[in-house]
């Protein structure tokens, strides 16, 4: 039998979360050092998974399969492929690097970080799940320690508002979409949940039809997809540096992940009925999301919206239904979920040190802390869709998918780039460079041994993805082939 | 009458017998110990309520037959004896939980009576006649009537006692017409053959659906569904709260047990003229429950609407009518049985320190007590369908059941309801973990029983969430009974 | 010597990003060692392409040192490089032209570390540009050389000067600049990335041999629409993002802001080689894909071309602010370069074609090293007076001979003086062009009038006149790291003025064949 490397990135968190649970509260040093073992315990083991998958061979590997509920055919199903394996590597990355940024969390940091780790638990069982029960089952896992996490540890001024506006969307989506998969189960006769068997499941094009819209935008809510965007700024902005680069870099690619995998793969002949409609709805999304982001003054909303724009080039991609589309999105997934990663770190870090995130209230950082000026250039470069970045390298198939199905939506979508440019280099010439006001210039020290390493981390690996796309783009195809296959075949 | 008593007879009823038994051991040892002693009591109540579950385990088990013992009085089968373990636990848990209540937990009678309601909820259980089945459904009342008003010098207790006694002496009372009616027109008090009397078109239908109704009364009365639930939230916040988590757990479940007995067997064949009623039912009491729970900033009122609210989705998976159905809700009242005796357990904790159910008094609790918190977290998610605590599993099996049953617009009403049901449970648990008191520095403790109790409860919720499989066969095995 | 014959525009390309790399790791506050390090790597491209150019065979149609790698496989887009004698021309300028800037900018105090790093990147976006023949990888480096330039004047530009923006916001001059100049080269892109798109969906392959091929012959409807409708909306496309980097009159209004607050240095590279990306973007894409167009619409870009050579010397001749006017007379002598290739374009193959393709591309590559030289002889000026006023100078010629000649000789090869380089080339231009657009050949004349009249203006401004006594004792020769800088510049501006043919035998056939 082969190691379980699935389940052991899978439980890893959740277990720690409960070693953490029974430590005692106020060693807060040795309570990080064993977050941070185990996220780097997930993070090597994500990275071992990522360059074990076997691209030539494809289709769902390391597999794991065992009977949960077979009553009801419900079963422990786990796998990687091309689409997801990617992602497992960005939630460890995330996770790593957002220990990294916690350290100086000080209010019951075992809690803190324990939540986390089943936050942490849920998104990786969402990723990996083969099986509609369980991906669910995770999903609210994902889904409920955000409340805790934003309400409690998160900015005074919105937080409660946030939390709930963001755990009660998440929560509509989700058990929406659950109806939607629960009619498939029964439908399909087959007497399972499992997503490789519904595949073969056969709807008739009405009933497919009928149930998209349910499954697809019930996740897609958590992807962020316009008009149902609205909980993701404010939920953004009102969390914890580490939780809003969990939810930004890797909770809204889960329901971005969740409505392609449940959405269009088990229902392929809706999402062809369907997606002309959310193509329309993309495209707001990234337009308009640009726009509002452009005339924000608070930072984190910036970047806020800026996530929903970016997410809702993914969706564009999806909503393409082609080869190049699809692949776009692939990469961008990963490409935005570090890139905002990186963003919010580096929020969070001027934060805490200028205790403002008025733009015009801020200004010269650069000299303080010059390496987070230069992630976030780099960052903002990624967002921008600059070439050599991994932005450029996801985004450019996504507008050559969009050309195939619907040229003008490209032409009027290209406008966001520039409104992009226009906000990021706005704050990078009005955050980092500039005169520093004097209120608080004399106590602004440079970051933390630790956050600059996550910094760097987070940054290199975009400049890679963006220089040798190789490492990436083919494994990405390899998950979109089997999407084809779907597409074609219903 | 009964013919000659033979050994599957005993074993049908050894729960109830082995409970007579352990009454005698309380009785005696209330006699014999004194009041520093009787704490005691509650150990041995709540040791005996678990051998005897064990026992019956080992040695009481029903056969795969009919199971119809005792003249046809009581039925000797898996439904029952599924519920009857689930109430001797609930029992059990409750007797732990009673230790350390001032005033009552060194009281003989406490035990007694929690014992004599015990032995009624395992007939009711049982009962495979209409007048077994009142007489079982009073012997659990009276005592818990006189439980809810237990602290005679409390006004509120004491207002709780006589309000749940009215109630329950009225809906009894019309239960009862319902039950002389149905006798009256079917010519037999055993519920099988009031069914094949229906079956073969023997009763008027304006007739069948007035009985039905008042029959629902005295169901709904127990398992506090709209209209029928105005006496839980007074009942809940007068009574000790131990007793209301007995109330609303164990009491609801028996109450459910009899609804799902009565109208798949008895009114099975006419199940397409009962099922709207109840599909209106359950849709008010979900909406209802959820919406006024909404507006409480007592705790105990806000578990009584909760509890309310979760009636309603129980009744979504008897609505179905199917074999997955009921197995759903099986599955459901053991999850919410054993959750909300958490629930309660942990507002007994709380209470006895803070001196208060309001809500604001759980201001900073993960800070004053980390694991209470956490209880109280696990819990207050169970309840509202998290996984991967049991309430997840067993809302998505009495959704799945609505789906089957393409009773969609069901399923969505369940559904907009646990949305409401989340924002008011993350709304405690806000003042739990978000917000400040006063008194944080002030430890709560907790005494072993209660120490005991929520361990086994809380790791109960998540082994009910997690290892879904042997429940489900339980309750499909409970269930199949019915079809 | 195989492995440097197949790698050599690999190695030219990425030498200054692995040598950057290394710069990082420096000790920021060795401001020497950094300066010298960054000089000396950006010395080894140059003998690179040296060896390039060397290695060159003229005789050869199509490209050389072709290099070909997997890189984007999903989108069939590939690392493949390679040049031909447009491209080499521009290589040489470039990596000429590096050394040069940086060994100009050694009086950079801030930041220095971050300043050579962003140069040496800057260099290899540059390259980049001129050594992809792949659509998509042409557009990599197109749009990252656009970084380290907003930053080296966003963070290096000049110190003074404010700029109101509407709602009364004052920002920094440099940073108004810079992100026009960001902002304008990224939209004029867009329609550029749209059109590379589009081209990437219809033909499945950005490799340009190959879609020079495919592409031109591609006949049917697109999109619903006729391929002629598309064909010319995807040539204005690319047309416009062109001529905003040129720039090509009425586009060019980012370029007198982002040269003029640019530092020295940057101005330099701005006008040295930014320019020549767009022009080297009509020659390398807009004529080979869309020779129809292309000749359909010579008119109009003649038109253009006209009108900026004469703007763009009436506007230089009006400007008080001496590196506005230089900046000013970057317009004017860009449009020659436009002329030539719309001129070209008409005419596609002929003997008037060739010669004004031959003007055009001498003429990118003379701009490109007299307009360095005379941005570098204004910053030294600058450097000095802190002042580009020309009112406040005036009589200097007799302060610092030795700059005062420089200027002059520089100057003349702008003007276009017989025996310097410009002459060769802009007679090129206009010997091509009038046959085929007499009337606007006519016009540029004129302008070429202006221009003669800014350039004197200029030196009349700064070197004769009255003698402004202030200067007097404050005022220090050029100096030796100066003259360095320079002298290169001004022996290629008389090598070419006196000697073309080495350099037009390498266009020369690139051109001929560019059909």
């Amino acid at each position: 039998m082969q190691f379980p490397v699935i389940s052991v990135i899978v439980f890893t968190p959740i277990i720690t979360s409960l070693l953490l649970l029974i430590m005692p509260g106020n060693r807060k040093t040795e309570i990080r050092v064993t977050s941070l073992g185990a996220a780097a315990l997930d993070l090597s083991l994500s990275i071992w998974l990522y360059f074990s998958y076997n691209v030539s061979a494809g289709g769902y590997q390391f597999v794991e399969q065992y009977n949960w509920l077979p009553q009801f055919g419900i079963s422990y199903h786990v796998g990687v492929d091309g689409l997801n394996t990617p992602l497992v590597l960005l939630t460890g990355v995330v996770m790593f690097t957002g220990v990294l940024i916690s350290w100086g969390v000080d209010d019951r940091p075992r809690e803190f970080f324990a939540f986390l780790f089943i936050l942490a638990t849920g998104v990786f069982g969402v990723f990996v799940s083969l099986d509609l029960f369980m991906l669910f089952f995770f999903y609210e896992i994902a889904v409920f320690p955000m409340y805790l996490l934003i309400s409690t540890w998160g900015w005074k001024v919105t937080r409660e508002y946030a939390a709930m506006k963001l755990t009660l969307y998440l929560f509509i989506g989700s058990v929406v979409a659950l109806i939607g998969a629960l009619a498939m189960y029964f439908n399909s006769g087959l007497g399972s949940f499992d997503l490789i068997t519904l595949e073969t499941a056969n709807f008739s094009v009405g009933f497919q039809r009928f149930w998209f819209p349910f499954v697809f935008i019930g996740f897609a809510v958590l992807g962020g997809l316009f008009p149902f965007h609205n909980w993701s700024p404010d939920g953004h902005v009102a969390a914890p540096t580490a939780v809003s680069m969990f939810h930004a870099g890797v909770l809204m690619k889960l329901g971005a992940f969740a409505s392609l995998r449940i959405g269009i793969m088990l229902l392929p002949e809706g999402a062809k009925f369907w997606m002309p409609t959310i193509i329309l709805l993309t495209l707001v999304n990234v337009v308009y999301g640009a726009f509002i982001a452009s005339v924000q003054t608070d930072f984190k909303y910036v970047v806020g919206f800026s996530s929903v724009s970016h997410m809702g080039l993914v969706a564009m991609g999806f909503a393409t239904l082609n080869r190049e589309g699809l692949i776009g999105s692939g990469v961008q997934m990963f490409s935005h979920g570090v890139m905002t990663a990186l963003f919010f770190a580096v929020v969070g870090m001027i934060y805490d040190r200028a205790h403002t995130r008025q733009i015009p209230e801020l200004g010269g950082f650069a000299k303080k802390m010059p390496l987070v000026a230069v992630a976030f250039i780099v960052g903002g470069l990624v967002s921008m869709g600059m070439p050599g970045f991994s932005g450029f390298v996801a985004e450019f198939p996504i507008f050559m998918g969009v050309w195939e199905f619907k040229p003008w939506i490209a032409i009027v979508g290209a406008i966001s780039i520039v409104i992009t440019a226009s906000y990021i280099i706005r704050i990078i010439s009005s955050v980092f460079f500039g005169k520093m006001p004097e209120s608080y210039a004399d106590h602004i020290t440079d970051v933390k041994v630790l956050d600059k390493v996550a910094l760097i981390f987070l940054s290199v690996l975009l400049i890679v993805i963006g220089v040798f796309p190789s490492i990436m783009v083919p494994m990405v195809e390899s998950g979109v082939e089997n999407i084809l296959r779907l597409l074609g075949g219903a | 009458m009964f013919g000659s008593i033979n050994t599957s007879m005993i074993l049908a009823i050894l729960p109830e017998i082995m409970l007579f038994i352990l009454a005698g051991f309380v009785f005696v040892f209330d006699l014999v110990w004194d009041d520093s002693q009787r704490r005691n009591l509650g150990w041995i109540s709540a040791g005996g309520f678990s051998l005897i579950i064990m026992i019956s385990l080992m040695l009481g088990t029903p056969g795969s037959d009919s199971g119809l013992v005792w003249g046809g009085m009581l039925r000797h089968d898996w439904l029952g004896f599924a519920f009857k373990m689930l109430f001797l636990f609930g029992a059990t848990i409750t007797a732990l939980f009673a230790m350390d209540v001032e005033d009552l937990g060194k009281k003989g009678e406490f035990y007694l009576l929690l014992i004599f309601s015990t032995l009624g909820m395992t007939l009711m259980a049982s009962s495979s006649n209409l007048i077994m089945l009142y007489l079982s459904i009073e012997a659990t009342s009276l005592p818990l009537y006189i439980l809810a008003g237990f602290f005679k010098d409390d006004d509120k207790s004491t207002e709780a006692g006589f309000k749940y006694f009215l109630f329950g002496a009225m809906a009894s009372a019309i239960m009862l017409y319902g039950f002389s009616l149905l006798y009256g027109f079917s010519g037999t008090t055993d519920l099988d053959a009031i069914a094949g009397v229906i079956k073969a078109g023997g009763m008027n239908p304006v007739l069948l659906v007035g009985t039905l109704l008042m029959i629902l009364v005295g169901f709904g009365f127990k398992i506090s569904a709209v209209p029928f639930h105005f006496w839980a939230p007074d009942v809940y916040e007068g009574a000790p709260t131990v007793v209301a988590g007995f109330l609303s757990t164990a009491s609801k479940a028996a109450g459910f047990t009899v609804l799902i007995r009565v109208l798949l067997t008895s009114y099975a064949p006419a199940s397409d003229t009962w099922m709207m009623v109840l599909a209106i039912i359950s849709t008010l009491t979900m909406t209802l429950g959820n919406t006024l729970a909404l507006a409480q900033k007592n705790i105990k009122r806000l578990l009584a609407y909760s509890s309310i609210a979760h009636a309603g989705y129980i009744l979504i998976g008897v609505v179905a009518i199917s074999e997955l159905g009921i197995t759903g809700s099986i599955f459901y009242i053991i999850v919410y049985l054993i959750t909300n005796l958490a629930a309660f357990g942990i507002v007994s904790v709380v209470g006895r320190i803070t001196g208060s159910d309001e809500i604001s008094a759980y201001d900073g609790l993960s800070r004053r007590s980390p694991w209470l918190g956490l209880a109280m977290l696990v819990v207050f998610l169970s309840l509202a369908g998290m996984p991967p605590f049991g309430g997840f599993i067993v809302k998505v099996l009495v959704l799945a059941s609505a789906v089957k049953a393409k009773l969609f617009w069901l399923a969505f009403v369940g559904i907009l309801n646990s949305i409401i049901g989340l924002y008011y449970y993350l709304i405690v648990l806000k003042h739990v973990y978000l917000y400040r008191s006063e008194n944080e520095q002030v430890e709560i403790p907790v005494t072993r029983p209660y120490a005991i109790g929520l361990i086994v409860l809380t790791i109960g919720i998540i082994l009910l969430g997690v290892v879904i499989s042997p429940w489900f066969n339980v309750s499909t095995i409970a269930a199949k009974v019915l079809f | 010597m195989s492995f440097l014959d197949n790698n050599l525009l690999t190695l030219i390309l990425f030498f200054p990003v692995a040598s950057s790399l290394v710069l990082l790791f420096l000790p920021g506050k060795e401001k020497k060692l950094i300066r010298w390090v960054a000089l000396l790597a950006s010395l080894v491209p140059l003998i690179l392409s040296i060896i390039l150019w060397l290695n060159f065979k003229t005789g050869i149609k199509g490209f050389q040192f072709e290099e070909h790698y997997v890189w984007y496989s999903a989108i069939n887009s590939s690392y493949h490089l390679g040049i031909d004698g447009i491209s080499l021309t521009m290589v040489l300028l470039t990596t000429l032209l590096i050394p040069i800037a940086i060994l100009a900018s050694f009086n950079i105090e801030e930041n220095v570390k971050a300043y050579m790093v962003l140069f040496l990147l800057l260099e290899t976006g540059l390259l980049g540009v001129f050594v992809s023949l792949d659509l998509l990888l042409f557009f990599v480096f197109w749009e990252i050389g656009l970084v380290p330039m907003y930053f080296l004047i966003n963070q290096w530009g000049s110190e003074k000067g404010e700029r109101e923006l509407w709602g009364g916001i004052k920002v920094k001059a440099r940073t108004y600049a810079s992100f026009k100049f960001l902002i304008y080269t990224m939209t004029g892109s867009l329609g550029l990335l749209l059109a590379i798109q589009m081209i990437g969906v219809v033909s499945g392959t950005f490799d340009l041999p190959t879609l020079f091929a495919s592409w031109t012959t591609l006949n049917q409807s697109l999109f619903g629409l006729p391929i002629e409708t598309v064909k010319t909306i995807a040539f204005w496309a690319f047309t416009i993002a062109f001529a905003l980097k040129v720039p090509v009159w009425p586009f060019h209004t980012w370029l007198p802001d982002a040269h003029t607050e640019a530092p020295t240095a940057g101005s330099m590279i701005l006008a040295g080689v930014l320019l020549k990306l767009g022009a080297y973007g009509f020659l390398r894409l807009v004529l080979p894909l869309y020779p129809v167009e292309s000749k359909h619409y010579a008119g109009a870009l003649a038109f253009l071309a006209t009108m900026s050579i004469i703007f763009g010397a009436f506007s230089a001749f009006g400007q008080r602010d001496f590196k506005r006017l230089v900046a000013y007379s970057s317009v004017n002598h860009m449009g020659f370069v436009v002329l030539g290739i719309a001129a070209a374009a008409r005419v596609q193959g002929t003997e008037n074609a060739v010669i004004a393709l031959n003007g055009a591309v001498l003429q990118m590559f003379n701009h490109g090293i007299s307009a360095a030289g005379m941005f570098f002889l204004v910053g030294v000026i600058y450097s000095r007076t802190h002042t580009r006023n020309l009112d406040d100078y005036g009589g200097l010629f007799t302060l610092v001979p030795v700059y005062g000649g420089i200027l002059i000789f520089t100057s003349m090869g702008a003007l276009g003086l017989p025996g310097l380089n410009g002459f060769v080339s802009e007679f090129l231009v206009v010997r091509g062009s009038w046959p085929i657009f007499s009337v606007y050949t006519a016009f540029a004349m004129v302008g070429l009038l202006f221009t003669g009249a800014y350039v004197l203006k200029g030196i009349k401004q700064v070197l004769h006149g009255p003698l402004n006594e202030k200067w007097i004792g404050h005022l220090s020769e050029i100096s030796a790291r100066e003259v360095i800088v320079i002298a290169p510049l001004m022996v290629i501006m008389l090598w070419i003025g006196v000697w073309p043919a080495w350099i037009l035998n390498v266009i020369n056939r690139a051109v001929e064949v560019l059909f």
